[in-house]
């Protein structure tokens, strides 16, 4: 597998992201700068990082949305190419159109940085095929805005074409809402495109791929993503 | 030409900012506020002196970039 980590000014997980894919999933990505024209030739993965793009300014991911890269992310998408987003790179993701729905200021109005559960909703997508649909998962969250907002509409096709990856959740599984930390519609923490090839997740699966990290329940991803062919 | 934008949350997207504004003005004992609802105020200079122009490539940068028009709403006013 080829993974190819987009670098955003003010992006700040880039090199946990790498060192999970190194550590996990066994390859070595290459970084791309958000100015380039051109995505490196043969990925089969691009993944967009946490952190702050460009400040926040005005919407988070609204200013990296329309960086020249993401024109070609777009196109590699089209094409049946696989994204991930995480945190900034979900909001990034939605703004520029890959995924429905918004990530909104978190209902708390506070910023939170702790670790989460995590229910799995479905093992039917290259990025969770190696866990169980009901599988709970420890991961840790760290943001202003993942308060994800779709129409009701939106909301139920998500729910329909089990496009759901992970919810926010209680010890047991179950999507309770005091277990929701940003206010998130139905307890959503991450969703999957059409073609099921496109996921955005506010947690940070990259930061719980080690005990000593307190959690490896993220490692689930990228062993997932290890024999991914796009 | 100026154009005056006012980025809004749609109706019944909530607003906690807005919630929280409302909870401090009525801790500061103004009465009878009903609702705040918080939004963007963006004001752009334009070389254009075309009306129709203007506001057409205004409500482009809008749809684009300045209002996320899955929860927000916009108006442009020139001046």
């Amino acid at each position: 597998m080829k993974v190819g980590i987009v670098v955003f000014p003010g992006i700040n997980r880039e090199r946990d992201a790498a060192a999970a894919f190194r550590t996990i999933a066994g390859t070595e990505p290459v970084m791309i700068w958000h100015r380039e024209t051109e995505l490196p030739a043969g990925l089969d993965l691009i993944f967009v990082p946490g952190g702050f793009s460009y400040g926040d300014y005005l919407r988070p991911g609204a200013m990296a949305a329309h960086s020249p890269i993401m024109r070609e992310i777009k196109k590699a998408a089209d094409e049946g190419r696989h994204v991930a987003g995480v945190c900034n790179g979900f909001q990034i993701i939605c703004e520029a159109g890959l995924l429905p729905g918004a990530l909104m200021r978190n209902a708390s109005l506070k910023f939170v940085c702790r670790d989460v559960l995590l229910a799995v909703e479905t093992s039917n997508s290259p990025f969770t095929r190696a866990y169980n649909a009901g599988d709970v998962l420890q991961v840790p969250v760290a943001h202003h805005d993942g308060n994800y907002f779709a129409d009701e509409k939106t909301l139920d096709i998500l729910e329909g074409e089990d496009r759901i990856a992970f919810r926010y959740c209680d010890p047991e599984g179950y999507a309770e809402e005091g277990w929701n930390p940003n206010g998130a519609q139905r307890n959503i923490a991450g969703i999957l495109s059409e073609n099921r090839r496109v996921l955005g997740m506010m947690p940070h699966p990259e930061n719980a791929v080690d005990p000593l990290l307190g959690s490896s329940d993220g490692a689930g991803l990228f062993k997932s993503l290890a024999s991914l062919v796009s | 030409m100026k154009a005056r934008i006012h980025v809004t949350l749609k109706p019944g997207v909530l607003d906690p900012q807005g919630k929280a504004i409302q909870n401090a003005l009525g801790g500061m004992g103004f009465e009878g506020v009903d609702e705040v609802r918080q939004g963007k105020y963006i004001e752009v200079d334009l070389t254009e002196t075309d009306r129709a122009k203007a506001e057409a490539a205004v409500k482009t940068m809008c749809e684009k970039l300045l209002a996320n028009t899955v929860v927000e709403n916009y108006t442009i006013e020139l001046v």
